[in-house]
């Protein structure tokens, strides 16, 4: 062993020494903790209704073990059955069942009392039957992801032809409204997506998670879109990216469905896919702009289709039985990682082919369009 | 309409409509089990989560109430004994003949379990909340060793007579932790009274945990016009000894100090008496002292079921304040006699609660189980 990396094996082991020996002789956790009582914290994940009451998934978090000690619900002490019993670790979850009268269309509290007294709250805004796993919500809910994902994009795509007879001209504003309106879902796709960070328990760092997930999907995919293309993305390469994109997206707003659906908060079913169809009309528009003067095979229209539209019909199947927040979070950050991306390659196509054009009132008014109509569409959907 | 949403709202106005079970258990593919063994003809809506005791018979109480059993040995003290738990003092004369009663009460900071699994970091009197109930009679001498074994100031305030200089406030007879404080009055007026820490701030200090009841009999001697009512009050009598008297601290806890209580009791534990009722002889009288020492809540109340009563507001007269009542209230520090009998009731489980329905659901309720005999 050379000198120095003896050295350095010393200074190591010395610090380590160090270290254990303070924390063990010195104790300053202890020291600032003093008696203080255990931190808890109890998330609810998942809220069912049935025939036999109420049943809850629960995810503990907290520096010693959680035990639930009473629950009461709508201000009255209820009797439950946890399993599995007994205190739960960090980040572990259990399920909950209460035999609760609950009734149909009503608001529920759920107050969860621990041993030392702490108490978490669990709103059920509307409580609504938790449709069973079987064909039929199956069928239903994968025909309204279809309603709200598919057939939307479908209808703004088909703007295709008219949009070829305005031409090469209109392309900068188009493409610009594209950018718009993938902003619009960025942003939208963040505020969704921390909606269910914070309902994820602060012990998995969702957050961080979050931003991170979020510029990692970026970074690779900027470089899967580039490879073998010559370092520029367009024509039909640059829709599939944006395609995969609202896709992405559009599976997170089949997730936030579903899991509504869960939870009893689609009450307005006729409004929710109105307004679902008018929002995503313009990511059709989206999809097939960068197409114009390629002359695309016809059968990329219906392939781009399906991976915009369709990943809400899964989504909307998991969210409503099987997703948690973290989860759905997840999913989101990767959807926004995705919109960045094609965000930045429509930003770069645009600089680098219509240079001078860039700030002209043709790409400007593109822009507050494509942002203007996504948010005034937005309005129709009360999710 | 979108069609698919149908199935769920047909069911829904079934539901509201109550419409037969049959039908319902064929559009939801589901049976309605248990349905066909109960005994109403008619058959209701159906309600999720409704629960059925073996014989098929509807009850809503069956899930309701606190889960598991409060470990009353490591509290130190179980609710049904503290209902009958006299501290009568050390008794002897003084030099003018006078009796006087001495105790020693020590705070002591201490985790209580107030509901099954909930536990509360009290401060008691004695180790126990409510404190030791003080009994004396109509004009003895009192006095009182206070030990502050806790871990703040704190003294012990009557509601009674005395002087300025034994008001246990702060400045008059607070005792610093590890102090002792020696508080020396009368026991007047005759009647059912409390006392609590006065240490600022008070409604922590009381909420907390300390307080007690403090019962003062009637002297036969001073009240010849009603001489067998004071006797009947008088512990040690034969008159007196007819009587089941209980005492009953209405209290509440605030487990997550947000203000408002998450548990009501009397005293202390949740739901203790109606998870074993109190055993009552049919034919003798009951004698109810009744205190108030709610935090944070203006009112309680008391309300028997089947049952009517005579109340004596303070118990500081021997003719009822209120007679003939099935409910009354009482304000923070309000208390007072209740009087009543079941000798003509069959046996059975006779409900009490405080008629705030939401103090009830937490915890503040019970019942009497009127027998022939009680062993
Ligand atoms: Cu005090």
């Amino acid at each position: 062993m050379s000198r120095a990396r003896l050295l350095a094996f010393l200074g190591v082991a010395l610090l380590v020494v160090a270290t254990g020996w303070a924390m063990w002789w010195l104790r300053p956790v202890e020291r600032l903790a003093g008696d203080a009582p255990p931190v808890e914290e109890i998330v609810v994940e998942r809220t069912e209704l049935d025939d036999e009451g109420i049943l809850l998934t629960l995810r503990a978090d907290g520096s010693e073990p959680v035990r639930i000690a009473q629950i009461q619900v709508d201000g009255a002490y209820w009797r439950f059955e946890q399993n599995p019993p007994g205190p739960i670790g960090r980040l572990q979850t259990v399920q909950v069942r209460i035999p609760y009268p609950w009734e149909p269309g009503a608001l529920h509290r759920i107050l969860i009392i621990t041993q030392t007294g702490l108490s978490f709250e669990h709103v059920v805004e509307v409580a609504l039957p938790t449709p069973a796993p079987g064909a039929m919500e199956f069928a239903a809910l994968g025909l309204l992801g279809v309603m709200i994902g598919v057939v939307p994009v479908a209808i703004g795509m088909l703007s295709y032809p008219l949009l070829i007879r305005w031409g090469q001209r209109g392309l900068p504003y188009l493409l610009a409204l594209t950018v718009g309106l993938l902003l619009f879902l960025l942003f939208d796709t963040l505020d969704e997506g921390f909606e269910f960070v914070a309902l994820a328990p602060p012990g998995l760092g969702a957050g961080t998670l979050f931003g991170l997930l979020t510029l990692l999907t970026t970074g690779i995919l900027l470089f899967v879109g580039r490879w073998g293309a010559g370092g520029t993305l367009e024509g039909v390469r640059l829709a599939t990216f944006v395609a995969l994109g609202i896709g992405l997206h559009n599976f997170g707003e089949g997730l936030a469905v579903g899991a509504a659906f869960t939870a009893g908060e689609v009450a307005l079913a006729g409004f929710l896919i109105l307004g679902f169809t008018l929002h995503n009309l313009t990511e059709g528009v989206g999809i097939v702009a960068p197409m114009i003067g390629r002359g695309p095979r016809a059968w990329v229209f219906p392939a781009l289709l399906l991976l915009a539209g369709l990943p809400t019909v899964p989504g909307a199947w998991l969210g409503a039985f099987a997703v948690t927040p973290f989860w759905v979070a997840v999913c989101f950050a990767i959807a926004a990682g995705a919109i960045l991306q094609v965000v930045i390659e429509i930003t770069l196509y645009l600089l680098r082919r219509y240079e001078a054009a860039y700030a002209s009132p043709a790409v400007l008014s593109g822009l507050a369009t494509g942002v203007g109509i996504m948010y005034a569409t937005a309005l129709f959907v009360p999710l | 309409m979108v069609w698919w949403r149908q199935p769920h709202l047909l069911r829904r106005t079934f539901l509201l409509a109550g419409s037969g079970s049959i039908l319902l258990g064929a559009l939801t593919g589901r049976g309605a089990r248990g349905r066909e063994d109960a005994p109403a003809a008619v058959h209701g809506p159906k309600i999720a989560g409704l629960p059925r005791d073996s014989s098929g018979v509807v009850n809503s109480g069956l899930a309701f109430g606190t889960r598991g059993e409060v470990d009353h040995a490591a509290n130190g003290f179980d609710p049904h004994a503290l209902l009958t738990d006299f501290d009568y003092g050390t008794v002897s004369r003084l030099p003018d003949g006078r009796r006087l009663r001495e105790y020693e009460v020590v705070v002591v900071d201490k985790t209580i379990e107030i509901a099954p699994g909930l536990y509360f970091p009290a401060w008691t009197y004695n180790g126990r909340v409510p404190g030791p109930t003080l009994r004396a009679v109509e004009g003895d001498r009192i006095r009182i060793r206070f030990v502050n074994g806790g871990s703040m100031p704190h003294t012990m305030h009557f509601h009674g007579i005395h002087s300025a200089r034994m008001d246990g406030i702060p400045g008059a007879g607070e005792a610093a932790p590890g102090e002792t404080f020696v508080y020396e009055f009368d026991a007047l007026p005759f009647g059912c009274h409390l006392y609590h820490c006065h240490s600022m701030p008070v409604k922590r200090h009381i909420h907390r945990g300390l307080y007690g009841a403090f019962i003062v009999d009637p002297d036969p001697e001073r009240h010849p016009d009603q001489r067998e009512v004071a006797l009947s009050r008088l512990a040690g009598t034969e008159e007196n000894a007819r009587w089941q008297e209980f005492v009953m601290v209405m209290n509440g806890f605030d487990t997550n100090f947000d203000e408002e209580n998450e548990i009501y009791a009397v005293n202390t534990v949740a739901f203790a008496y109606a998870d074993k009722p109190i055993p009552i002889e049919r034919k003798r009288p009951v004698r109810i002292y009744l205190i108030n020492v709610t935090e944070f809540d203006p009112v309680n109340s008391f309300h028997l079921h089947g049952n009517f009563f005579d109340y004596y507001d303070h118990g500081t007269t021997l003719t009822p304040t209120l007679r003939t009542v099935d409910t009354i209230m009482q304000c923070q520090a309000q208390r007072g006699i209740l009087e009543f009998t079941f000798q003509d009731h069959e046996p059975g489980l006779y409900m009490f609660h405080a008629h705030q329905s939401e103090f009830t659901e937490l915890g503040w309720m019970g019942f009497f189980d009127v027998r022939e005999q009680v062993a």
